[in-house]
């Protein structure tokens, strides 16, 4: 694949709850190795769109391919494509009935179809690479959200996506543990991954991201360097908003 | 088709079988007045009986809920109803049904009540007993009505079951509804009087479980 | 009087000569309840799993079947399969229709109890699952029901416990079970003594299961 061609392609994207329209026709290239980073007001959009990527929402039209993988397509193999698409939720949406391990490994063994040692040295593997190999065998409520997040990084990570998305992945966590959790995603940046990044961590905005993304009302308003769009955005809107963000 | 409708739908077999439907279905009510406000007196006074001092207490009123809990009330019913007379006590159908399902129910609704007591915070009573109240009207008026409050629920479930139990009267030759039913089948030689009874039971007991299962998924969603 | 209590409730030959017949029942008991547990449960658990597909037309009937099945007495329904269904041509053994109304309402009460747990795992453990590929049934599978059952089990155990105590409605229709042979014993010795035998079984059947019930409970309470 050439360096140029997209990993991430979304073109002219809808989507509507209800009478409500939060997508108002997004388009968005992100290409390998690429870290974007989407901030915009809560209710701008984000999420939906994220979550549109791997079609946790259903969008009402436009194209998304991933890899040139249209996955809107009616015959399209939808699991195949998600195991592709690493996702990292807000809330960790850790499973608590299974260990560290258990919740890296599960999907390597049912979807990938691996068997169970295959799956565990893959799973220690990704654990490593957050760091948490030695808490393996804890359960959820025995981590911290730090380590919590990470175990979550860990179990998309094990599956070899070619891109992550990650949904506000330190809203959740106290002050103290967002650094733990910003630096794996510092490291895996550094490893070449493409990530989409839904975030307010501005500080983390500034020295890892490629682009950076202004969303408001269901549409991209900017979107450029972040020292471009920290420092001199175009829209008035762009300045309020970083206003309140820093005013905390 | 026409075999179920002549069998089960009957208008004519029913037509004969309502008065005894009617009259069944009059003293299942009766007997659901008289054996829930039972069950709940008993059950409240089981679950007070627990929250007292005494070991000895504690212990006797848990044997007294275990026993009666792992005894099918079939079973009871049927050794109050036909055993008892031996000793020449005789309570008659009736009272037989009544006594039995005193014991029965008053102690699953202990067992309500209990956890109900149990989920009151200590604070509770230290506030009250603050204020001056004894430690009987701290019960009364603090700690049973937010008790009662928190195992609704519960209590309308067993309520429910507790009425649907009454069918089992029918056994020691109670004319309740099932009874009646019965009896009524047996004269027509039709299943109509079975069927109606069933119908009877659903249409009065549904409003109830549809009741309950929001409460159930609203509950179990807390967690 | 205690003499006169002994020998009516406690007859020494009576109880001796109609032992085999409750030890009968009580093998007869044990069967039936293991059938309605395993058979009630079971179809208890597929119906919740088939109702979490959302299928409007199939779950409005799940919860009309549920919803009679919770209304009406069990002693009804065991009535209604082994007098009525025969008038129209449908025969089954007293056995048969007990074991079967009792597992149709234990499963209608399971389907309810397994469907509030499914109900109370988070929508993000579906969607986590589902992100990493797997299947809507592997997700019930391995993440859904494996947390629904574990809050479950309280409540299901008490339910099961009621629901097989209901194995002695049988005697009605004439299933050798304990409480029809102390019956029959009875009304054959006309000494109560064969009732006080099977209410002893019934105590030895029910008691270590009322108080694994208790160990249930508090094993499980707060535990997520």
């Amino acid at each position: 694949m050439s360096d140029s061609a997209p990993i991430l392609d979304v073109r002219a994207l809808y989507k509507s709850f209800g009478h409500l329209e939060v997508l108002k026709g997004i388009d968005l290239q992100v290409k390998p190795r690429e870290l974007v980073f989407v901030i915009g007001p809560s209710g701008s959009g984000k999420s939906t769109l994220l979550r549109c990527c791997n079609r946790l929402e259903e969008p009402n039209s436009g194209s998304i391919r991933i890899e040139d993988i249209d996955i809107l397509a009616p015959g399209v193999d939808i699991n195949a494509v998600r195991r592709r698409i690493g996702m990292v939720f807000q809330s960790f949406n850790l499973y608590p009935h299974l260990n560290a391990l258990g919740n890296v490994t599960l999907a390597l063994r049912k979807v990938e179809g691996k068997t169970r040692e295959e799956a565990e040295s893959l799973g220690i593997q990704a654990l490593t690479r957050v760091g948490l190999a030695e808490k393996a065998k804890s359960f959820p409520n025995e981590l911290s959200g730090g380590q919590q997040q990470r175990v979550a990084i860990a179990r998309a990570l094990a599956l070899e996506p070619v891109i992550v998305l990650f949904d506000e992945p330190t809203s959740a966590l106290d002050p103290e543990l967002v650094g733990s959790v910003l630096s794996v995603m510092r490291e895996l940046r550094e490893s070449g991954m493409t990530m989409v990044v839904v975030s307010h961590e501005m500080r983390f905005a500034q020295s890892a991201a490629d682009r950076v993304i202004f969303m408001d009302d269901g549409r991209i308003l900017e979107q450029g360097p972040p020292e471009q769009l920290f420092n001199a955005p175009d829209h008035p809107r762009i300045q309020e908003f970083l206003r309140t963000i820093q005013a905390h | 088709m026409d075999l179920l409708i002549s069998s089960f739908f009957n208008l004519d077999i029913l037509e004969q079988a309502w008065p005894f439907l009617l009259a069944g279905f009059w003293m299942t009510i009766k007997l659901t007045l008289v054996v829930v406000p039972l069950g709940v007196a008993g059950g409240l006074a089981v679950a007070l009986l627990t929250t007292m001092r005494s070991r000895i207490v504690k212990w006797l009123v848990v044997i007294y809920v275990d026993f009666f809990r792992a005894f099918p009330p079939l079973v009871l019913l049927m050794f109050i109803a036909f055993g008892l007379p031996f000793l020449k006590i005789d309570l008659g159908a009736f009272g037989a049904v009544a006594v039995a399902f005193l014991l029965n129910t008053s102690s699953y609704y202990g067992e309500i009540f209990r956890a109900g007591i149990e989920s009151i915070p200590r604070g509770q009573y230290e506030a009250a007993r603050s204020t001056g109240l004894s430690a009987v009207q701290t019960m009364a008026y603090v700690v049973i009505p937010q008790a009662t409050k928190n195992v609704i629920p519960d209590l309308i479930s067993n309520t429910l079951e507790v009425v649907k139990l009454t069918s089992i009267a029918s056994v020691v030759a109670l004319p309740e509804l099932l009874f009646a039913a019965r009896q009524a089948q047996s004269v027509t030689y039709n299943a109509t009087p079975i069927i109606a009874a069933g119908i009877i039971y659903l249409v009065c007991l549904w409003p109830l479980v549809r009741l309950l299962s929001r409460f159930e998924h609203r509950q179990i969603a807390l967690h | 009087m205690l003499d006169r209590l002994v020998d009516t409730f406690f007859n020494w030959q009576v109880m001796s000569e109609y032992l085999p017949k409750i030890v009968e029942g009580f093998v007869i008991t044990i069967q039936l309840a293991l059938a309605v547990v395993v058979s009630g449960i079971a179809c208890g658990l597929v119906l919740a799993m088939v109702r979490s597909f959302r299928m409007r037309p199939v779950n409005f009937l799940i919860i009309g079947v549920v919803d009679v099945l919770r209304a009406l007495p069990p002693l009804v329904i065991i009535i209604m399969f082994y007098f009525a269904l025969p008038t129209v041509g449908i025969k089954m053994s007293a056995f048969v229709a007990t074991w079967l109304a009792l597992s149709l309402v234990l499963a209608a009460f399971s389907e309810e109890i397994f469907w509030a747990g499914i109900l109370a795992v988070p929508k993000g453990q579906w969607e986590a699952a589902r992100s990493t590929g797997l299947t809507f049934l592997q997700t019930l599978r391995f993440v859904v029901m494996p947390q629904a059952v574990r809050i479950t089990i309280p409540p299901l155990t008490n339910r099961t416990i009621a629901i097989t105590k209901g194995t002695a409605l049988g005697a009605v229709v004439a299933v050798g079970e304990i409480l029809y042979q102390a019956q029959t014993a009875y009304s054959f010795s006309y000494n109560p003594s064969p009732l006080t035998m099977g209410a002893i079984a019934y105590l030895i059947l029910f008691i270590p299961v009322v108080y694994f019930g208790r160990w249930v409970e508090t094993r499980f309470a707060w535990k997520r």
